[in-house]
C-alpha cells in the first residue's frame, strides 16, 4: 500500500511521519470500509426496493438490538482511535534533553533561526541526521506557524510565549517548512528550507557558518556581528566609554596601553584583541574582555576588522 | 418522463381556494410589514439565496485565483495576494454568517415548523419579523463593509492579526454581531412556538423529526450566541482602544480568543448540520413510503448533538498552544460526536430498508447527502485523532472536509428541502428532469472541486495560501474545473425552480404523499395555514393509514 | 390569555439565558486573566472601594424586595402599592447609578483605566520589560481594569434598561392596567430585575473580594 500512502502523504523526513502515517492509514481504511458499507447499502437498498406501485412496506419502527449494536460498536473504535491518538501525540510533547535547542522568532513574513552557539540564520536552517531537534519558538508580531510537512510537526507562533515542537530528521535533503496560520499578505509565501545534512556536512556548514555573510559587504557583516555577538554591551559607536573603548575612531590611531607602552591600530592588533584581549590592555580599563577564539569566524573577523576600521 | 406527479401523490381532493397567503393581501408594503411566518420565510429564502449566490461568487473568484501558481488569466496578472485574502475571508464570512447559518431555520424552518405543529404562525411573530430586518441590517453592514476596503482576517477574526490590519473589520464585526442576534430570536422563537403551539394532542414524540432537529439548533442558537456577541465586542474594543484582552500587545491572550470563536463557532457547526440532518429525517421515509426506522433514536441524536457540540471547541485548537491536557480530553470528546451522528445514518439505511423508493429530485438530494456527508463526517474523525491532526490542521485537508459538511451535506439538504416544499411554497411544480440534472451536476461538480483538496491536504498544501508549490498545480486546476461544473449545476437548479413560477404545474396539496401536517393545508396554503386547526390522527411517517391514491 | 402569558414567559426565560450565557462568556475571560496575571489582579482590586461595592450589594438586595412586593401588589389588584413598590425600586437603581458615578469618577481620576489608557504605575509592584528594553508595570493591572469596566459598564447599561421598564410599568400599573387576571409585564420585568441583580451579586465578589 506504499503507492497510497505515498500518493496521500508527502514524503517521510523524520522519524515520527511513518507512526504517523500509519494511524492517517489506518483511519483512512476504516474509513474506507464504512464508507463502502454505507453507501454499498444505499446503493442496493436503492436498486433492490426501487418504485413498484402500490407496493406495500413494512411498518418497522426500532430494533432495539440493532440500535445498542450501531451505538456500540463505533464507540469502542473511537476509543481506539483515540487512545492511539494520545499516543502519537504524547511522543511530541516532551522534547529529549540532548535535543539540539534552535530559538525561533517568526515575523511578516520571515523565519529566524539562532543555533545554540549564536549563528543566525535566516529563512534556512541546517540540521544533522539522526539527532533530535527542538525548536522553541515566538513570534514577533502577529500569529504563525511552523510546519515541516515531511516531519508531521507543526505548531502555533505566539507573540509574547514560547512553543516548541522537536522531531529527529532521518531523511537526508531538502525539505520545506512554511506558515500555516494566517498572517496576511505574505503568508504564503512564508516558507524556510530545511536542510538536513550528515554530519560532516552539518559540521562543515556550522564551520563556515554558511554563506549568508556572502550576501553583505564586510562591513555591514561586521555590524551585524557586533549586534549579534554581544560586542555592543561593551563597546558603544558614538566615542562614549563603557565598559570597553570605543570603537570610534581608533583605526589608525596609537593607542596608549597600560604600563605606558602605545599601540598602532591596525588589523594585526584588532585581531590579537579578539582573540587574545589580555595580551594588550588599553589605558584606563580592566581586562575583562573574554577571549573570541572559536566562536568567531574567519568571515566574521574580517567582517569585524572592516566595520571598525570604517568607524571614523 | 416529463411526469410532474410522483407516483404515490395523494391529490389534492378539495377544490383550491382563491385566496392563499400570496394573494391575500398584495403590494410591496404588505409584504415588508407582514408578520405571517410564511412570507418571512420566504423573504429568508430570497434573502439567504442572494447571499449564497455571492459567497458563491466569491468562491469561484478563489478557485480562479488558484487555476496557475502565476495567477493569470489570457497571459496577464489579475490578482494580488491582498485581493486574494479578501476573497477567500469574504466568502467565508458571508457563507458562514450571512447565507448558512440563518438558511434552514430562518428560511425553510419559519415556512413549515409552524405548519408542521398544526400552528398559525410562530409563538412571536413580530419577533419573527425583527429578526428579519436585524439580518437585513447585519447584511448592509456587511455589504458596507466589502465595498469599503474588504476584510482580509478570514472569517475566524484571529487576533491578533484582526486588531491589528486595517480594512473594515470593525464593520465586518458588527455585521456578524448583528446577525448573531437575528439568529438568537429565531431559536428564541422556535422553541417557544415547539413548546406552546402543538395541535391538540401532538406530544413531543408526535412531533415530525425536523421540528426535533430545529428545536435541538434553536437550543445551541439561544446559548452559543451570546457568548459570540461578547466575544466581538471586546474583539472590536481591542481593535480601537487596545483593551489588552485578546492583544499580547498589549497584555492580552490571542488563545483566549480562540477559546471564545470556537465556543460559539463549532456549536455553529451543528447550527448548521442538525437542520440539514433534519430534512433528510423527512425525505427518506417520504420518498421509501416506509415508517421511518428509530423515531426516538433520531430525535435523541438530534438533541445530544446539541449538547455534544457544547463541549468540543478545543479541537480547533490542537496546535494553537493550548495544555497538552486541555489537548487530549477534547479530542476524547469530539470522538463522542461521531456516535449521535452514525446513528441517524444507520436509521436512515434502516428507514430505505424495504421501503418504496422512488427517485424524485428531493430524494436524489437526499441519497448524495448520504453519500456525501459519510466522507464529510468520516474526515472529521481524522481530526479528532490527536496525532493525526497535528499534520492535517490548516491545509486543505479541514477546507475539504468543511466543504463536505457544509457545502455537500447542509447545502444540499437544503436543495432537497426547497425542492421537497417548493410545491407548497409556490404553488407549482418544476421539471423533475432539470432538477435531476442540476442535481447530478451538483454532484460530479462537489466531488472534482473538493474530493481533490483532501490529497492536497494530506501533501501539506497549507489553506490560505495565494502562491503554492508548483507540485499542487494540477490538483489546483482540477478542483478549479470541478467549481466550473458545480455553478453550472447550481444555475440550473435556480433557473428550473424560477421558471416553475411562470410556467410550472399547479401543485397538489400533497405531491409527495407526505405525512406530516403541512400537507394538509392547501398548496400554497391560505393565510391562517389551515382552513381548519388540524387534529393530530396518527404519529408522522405512519404510512398503515396513507390511503394513496395512484396516478 | 394564559396560553399567553405562558409563551411570553418562556420567551423571558430563553431570553435571560441569553443574558447569563453573555456575562458567562465575561466571567469565564476573567478568571482565565486571572489565572494569567494572579498578582496583579489583586493589587489592582485593592484600588476598588470596597464599602462603596458593599453598600451598592444592599442597595440591590433591596431593589429586589420591592420588586417582589410589585408584583405580588400587581396581582393582588393593588395598583396604588404597585406603583409606589415600583417607584422604590427604581429609586434603588438610581442610588446604586450615583454611587457608580463616584467608583467611576474616582477611577478617572487616578488613570485605573482599560487597557491603553491606565496610567497609575506608582504603586504596581509586577513589572516586566517591554519590547523596547524598558522596565514597565505588567500589563495585568491594565487587563484587570479591561474586564472591571467591561462588566461593570455591561452592568450598567442592564441597570439604565431596567430603569426605563420599570418606568413604563409604572406608568402602566398608574393607569390601572394590571389585575389579577392580567400582569404578565409586572412577572417579566421582575424576572429581568432580578437577573441583573443576581449578576451583580456576582460581580460583587468577584471583583472587590478577590483574595
Ligand atoms: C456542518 C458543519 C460541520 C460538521 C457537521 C462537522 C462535523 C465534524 N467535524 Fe468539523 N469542521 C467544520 C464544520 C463541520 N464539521 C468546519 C467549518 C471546520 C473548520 C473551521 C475553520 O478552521 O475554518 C471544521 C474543522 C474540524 C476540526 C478541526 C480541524 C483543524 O482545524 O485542525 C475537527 C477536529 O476534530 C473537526 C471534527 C469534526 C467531527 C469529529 C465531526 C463529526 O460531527 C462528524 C461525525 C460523523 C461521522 C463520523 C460519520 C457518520 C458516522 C458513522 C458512519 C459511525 C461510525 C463512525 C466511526 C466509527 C468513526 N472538524
Ligand atoms: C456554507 C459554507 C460554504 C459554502 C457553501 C462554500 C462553497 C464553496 N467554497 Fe468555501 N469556504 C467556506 C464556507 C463555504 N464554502 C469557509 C467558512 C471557508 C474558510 C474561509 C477562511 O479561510 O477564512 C471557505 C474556504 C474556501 C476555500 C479555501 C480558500 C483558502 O483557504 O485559501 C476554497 C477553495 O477552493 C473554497 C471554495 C468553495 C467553492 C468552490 C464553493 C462552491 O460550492 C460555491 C458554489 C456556489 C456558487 C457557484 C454560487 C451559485 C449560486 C446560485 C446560482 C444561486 C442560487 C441559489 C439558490 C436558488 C438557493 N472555499
Ligand atoms: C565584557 C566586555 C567586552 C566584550 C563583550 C567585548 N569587549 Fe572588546 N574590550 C573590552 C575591554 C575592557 C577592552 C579594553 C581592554 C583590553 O584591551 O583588553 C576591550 C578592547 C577591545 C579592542 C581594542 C580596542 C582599542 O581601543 O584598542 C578591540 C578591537 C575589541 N575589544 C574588540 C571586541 C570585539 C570584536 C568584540 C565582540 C566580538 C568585543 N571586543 C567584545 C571589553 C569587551
Ligand atoms: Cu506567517 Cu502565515
Ligand atoms: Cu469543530
Amino acid at each position: 500500500m506504499e503507492w497510497l500512502r505515498s500518493a496521500l502523504l508527502p514524503p517521510q523526513g523524520s522519524a515520527f511521519a511513518g507512526e504517523i502515517d500509519f494511524v492517517y492509514m489506518f483511519i483512512l481504511w476504516l474509513s474506507i470500509v464504512l464508507f463502502v458499507g454505507i453507501v454499498g447499502a444505499e446503493l442496493y437498498f436503492v436498486w433492490r426496493y426501487r418504485y413498484v406501485p402500490g407496493r406495500p412496506t413494512p411498518h418497522q419502527t426500532h430494533n432495539t438490538k440493532l440500535e445498542i449494536i450501531w451505538s456500540v460498536l463505533p464507540l469502542l473504535l473511537c476509543v481506539g482511535l483515540f487512545f492511539w491518538g494520545i499516543d502519537g501525540y504524547m511522543k511530541f510533547a516532551v522534547a529529549p534533553g540532548d535535543a539540539m535547542e534552535v530559538q525561533v522568532t517568526a515575523k511578516k513574513w520571515l523565519w529566524q533561526f539562532e543555533y545554540p552557539d549564536g549563528t543566525r540564520t535566516v529563512n534556512e536552517v541546517h540540521l544533522p541526521a539522526d539527532k533530535p531537534v527542538h525548536f522553541v519558538m515566538t513570534s514577533e508580531d502577529v500569529l504563525h506557524d511552523f510546519y515541516v510537512p515531511d516531519m508531521r510537526v507543526k505548531r502555533d507562533v505566539i507573540p509574547n510565549r514560547y512553543s516548541e515542537i522537536w522531531f529527529t530528521p532521518t531523511a537526508l535533503g531538502e525539505h520545506v517548512s512554511t506558515c500555516a496560520e494566517y498572517c496576511g499578505k505574505g503568508h504564503s509565501d512564508m516558507h524556510a528550507k530545511v536542510f538536513v545534512e550528515t554530519k560532516e556536512k552539518y559540521e562543515e556548514w556550522m564551520a563556515t557558518g554558511g554563506d549568508e555573510w556572502m550576501k553583505h559587504t564586510p562591513e555591514e557583516w561586521g555590524k551585524i556581528q557586533y549586534e549579534q555577538k554581544g560586542c555592543a554591551t561593551c563597546h558603544s559607536l558614538d566615542g562614549a566609554k563603557s565598559k570597553g573603548p570605543s570603537w570610534k575612531g581608533i583605526w589608525g590611531k596609537m593607542e596608549k596601553l597600560q604600563g605606558g607602552k602605545t599601540v598602532l591600530v591596525d588589523e594585526a592588533y584588532v585581531r590579537e584583541s579578539m582573540l587574545q584581549p589580555q595580551a594588550k590592555v588599553v589605558e584606563g580599563f580592566e581586562p575583562v574582555m573574554p577571549t573570541f577564539q572559536g566562536l568567531l569566524r574567519e568571515n566574521e573577523i574580517r567582517g569585524l576588522v572592516a566595520f571598525i576600521k570604517s568607524l571614523k | 418522463m416529463e411526469h410532474t406527479l410522483t407516483p404515490g401523490a395523494v391529490l389534492g381532493d378539495r377544490p383550491r381556494p382563491e385566496k392563499n397567503y400570496l394573494n391575500e393581501t398584495t403590494g410591496i408594503w404588505s409584504w415588508m410589514t407582514t408578520i405571517d411566518h410564511k412570507r418571512i420565510g420566504i423573504m429568508y429564502l430570497c434573502g439567504v439565496s442572494t447571499a449564497f449566490l455571492i459567497g458563491g461568487v466569491f468562491a469561484l473568484l478563489v478557485r480562479l485565483a488558484l487555476l496557475n501558481p502565476q495567477h493569470t488569466l489570457f497571459g496577464r496578472v489579475w490578482v494580488t495576494a491582498e485581493t486574494y485574502n479578501r476573497f477567500f475571508t469574504l466568502h467565508g464570512v458571508v457563507m458562514v454568517f450571512l447565507f448558512i447559518i440563518p438558511s434552514i431555520p430562518a428560511s425553510l424552518a419559519n415556512f413549515v415548523l409552524p405548519m408542521m405543529l398544526g400552528a398559525k404562525d410562530v409563538a412571536f411573530p413580530r419577533l419573527n419579523l425583527a429578526s428579519f430586518y436585524l439580518w437585513v441590517g447585519g447584511a448592509i453592514f456587511g455589504i458596507t463593509a466589502m465595498v469599503l476596503g474588504g476584510v482580509d482576517t478570514g472569517w475566524t477574526f484571529y487576533t491578533p492579526y484582526s486588531t491589528t490590519t486595517d480594512g473594515s473589520v470593525g464593520l465586518m464585526v458588527m455585521a456578524a454581531f448583528i446577525l448573531g442576534f437575528s439568529s438568537i430570536f429565531t431559536g428564541l422563537n422556535f422553541i417557544a412556538t415547539v413548546h406552546k403551539l402543538r395541535a391538540p394532542g401532538m406530544g413531543w414524540f408526535d412531533m415530525p423529526l425536523f421540528v426535533w432537529g430545529i428545536y435541538a439548533t434553536a437550543l445551541i442558537q439561544i446559548l452559543a450566541t451570546p457568548v459570540l456577541a461578547i466575544t466581538l465586542v471586546l474583539l472590536l474594543l481591542e481593535r480601537t482602544y487596545k483593551i489588552g484582552i485578546f492583544d499580547p500587545a498589549y497584555g492580552g491572550d490571542p488563545v483566549l480568543f480562540q477559546h471564545f470563536f470556537w465556543f460559539y463557532s463549532h456549536p455553529a457547526v451543528y447550527i448548521m448540520i442538525v437542520p440539514g440532518m433534519a430534512i433528510i429525517s423527512e425525505l427518506i421515509p417520504t420518498f421509501s413510503r416506509k415508517t421511518i426506522f428509530g423515531y426516538r433514536a433520531i430525535a435523541y441524536s438530534s438533541v445530544s448533538l446539541a449538547l455534544l457540540s457544547f463541549i468540543v471547541w478545543g479541537h480547533h485548537m490542537f496546535v494553537a498552544g493550548e495544555s497538552d491536557l486541555a489537548n487530549v480530553v477534547f479530542s476524547a470528546l469530539t470522538f463522542l460526536v461521531a456516535i449521535p451522528s452514525g446513528v441517524k445514518v444507520f436509521n436512515w439505511l434502516s428507514t430505505m430498508y424495504k421501503g418504496n423508493i422512488s427517485f424524485e429530485t428531493p430524494m436524489l438530494y437526499a441519497l448524495s447527502f448520504l453519500f456525501l456527508f459519510a466522507i464529510g463526517g468520516l474526515t472529521g474523525i481524522f481530526f479528532s485523532t490527536l496525532a493525526v491532526d497535528i499534520h492535517l490542521t490548516d491545509t486543505y485537508f479541514v477546507v475539504a472536509h468543511f466543504h463536505y459538511v457544509m457545502m455537500g451535506s447542509t447545502v444540499i439538504a437544503f436543495f432537497g428541502g426547497i425542492h421537497y416544499w417548493w410545491p407548497k411554497m409556490t404553488g407549482r411544480m418544476y421539471s423533475e428532469k432539470w432538477g435531476a440534472i442540476a442535481c447530478a451536476l451538483i454532484f460530479v461538480g462537489f466531488n472534482m472541486t473538493f474530493g481533490s483538496q483532501f490529497i492536497m491536504g494530506g501533501q501539506g498544501m497549507p489553506r490560505r495560501y495565494f502562491n503554492y508549490l508548483d507540485k499542487f498545480q494540477p490538483i489546483h486546476a482540477f478542483s478549479t474545473y470541478g467549481s466550473w461544473v458545480l455553478a453550472v449545476g447550481l444555475f440550473m437548479m435556480a433557473i428550473n425552480l424560477l421558471v416553475s413560477l411562470k410556467t410550472g404545474k399547479r401543485a397538489p396539496d400533497n405531491p409527495w404523499g407526505g405525512t406530516t401536517m403541512e400537507w394538509e393545508s392547501s398548496s400554497p396554503p391560505v393565510f391562517h395555514n389551515f382552513e381548519h386547526q388540524p387534529v393530530l390522527e396518527h404519529e408522522p411517517y405512519d404510512y398503515r393509514h396513507r390511503t394513496v391514491t395512484h396516478v | 390569555m394564559e396560553q399567553q402569558a405562558d409563551t411570553t414567559k418562556i420567551g423571558m426565560w430563553l431570553f435571560l439565558v441569553t443574558e447569563v450565557l453573555t456575562f458567562g462568556g465575561l466571567f469565564a475571560g476573567f478568571g482565565l486573566m486571572q489565572s494569567r496575571y494572579p498578582q496583579e489582579f489583586i493589587e489592582a482590586h485593592e484600588h476598588l472601594q470596597r464599602p462603596l461595592g458593599a453598600l451598592n450589594t444592599v442597595v440591590l438586595l433591596v431593589s429586589s424586595f420591592t420588586m417582589v412586593m410589585a408584583v405580588l401588589a400587581a396581582r393582588t389588584n393593588q395598583s396604588k402599592k404597585t406603583v409606589r413598590y415600583l417607584i422604590m425600586t427604581i429609586a434603588c437603581a438610581f442610588i446604586f447609578l450615583g454611587v457608580k458615578y463616584f467608583e467611576y469618577s474616582h477611577k478617572f481620576e487616578e488613570g485605573l483605566l482599560p487597557g491603553s489608557f491606565y496610567h497609575t504605575q506608582a504603586t504596581d509592584t509586577v513589572k516586566i520589560i517591554n519590547a523596547a528594553g524598558q522596565v514597565v508595570p505588567s500589563h495585568g493591572y491594565a487587563t484587570f481594569f479591561s474586564f472591571y469596566f467591561m462588566m461593570t459598564g455591561l452592568h450598567g447599561i442592564h441597570i439604565l434598561a431596567g430603569i426605563g421598564l420599570l418606568t413604563w410599568i409604572a406608568i402602566r400599573a398608574n393607569r390601572g392596567e394590571f389585575s389579577s387576571a392580567y400582569y404578565t409585564p409586572v412577572d417579566l420585568v421582575g424576572l429581568f430585575w432580578h437577573l441583573v441583580d443576581l449578576i451583580w451579586i456576582y460581580l460583587f465578589p468577584l471583583y472587590y473580594l478577590i483574595s
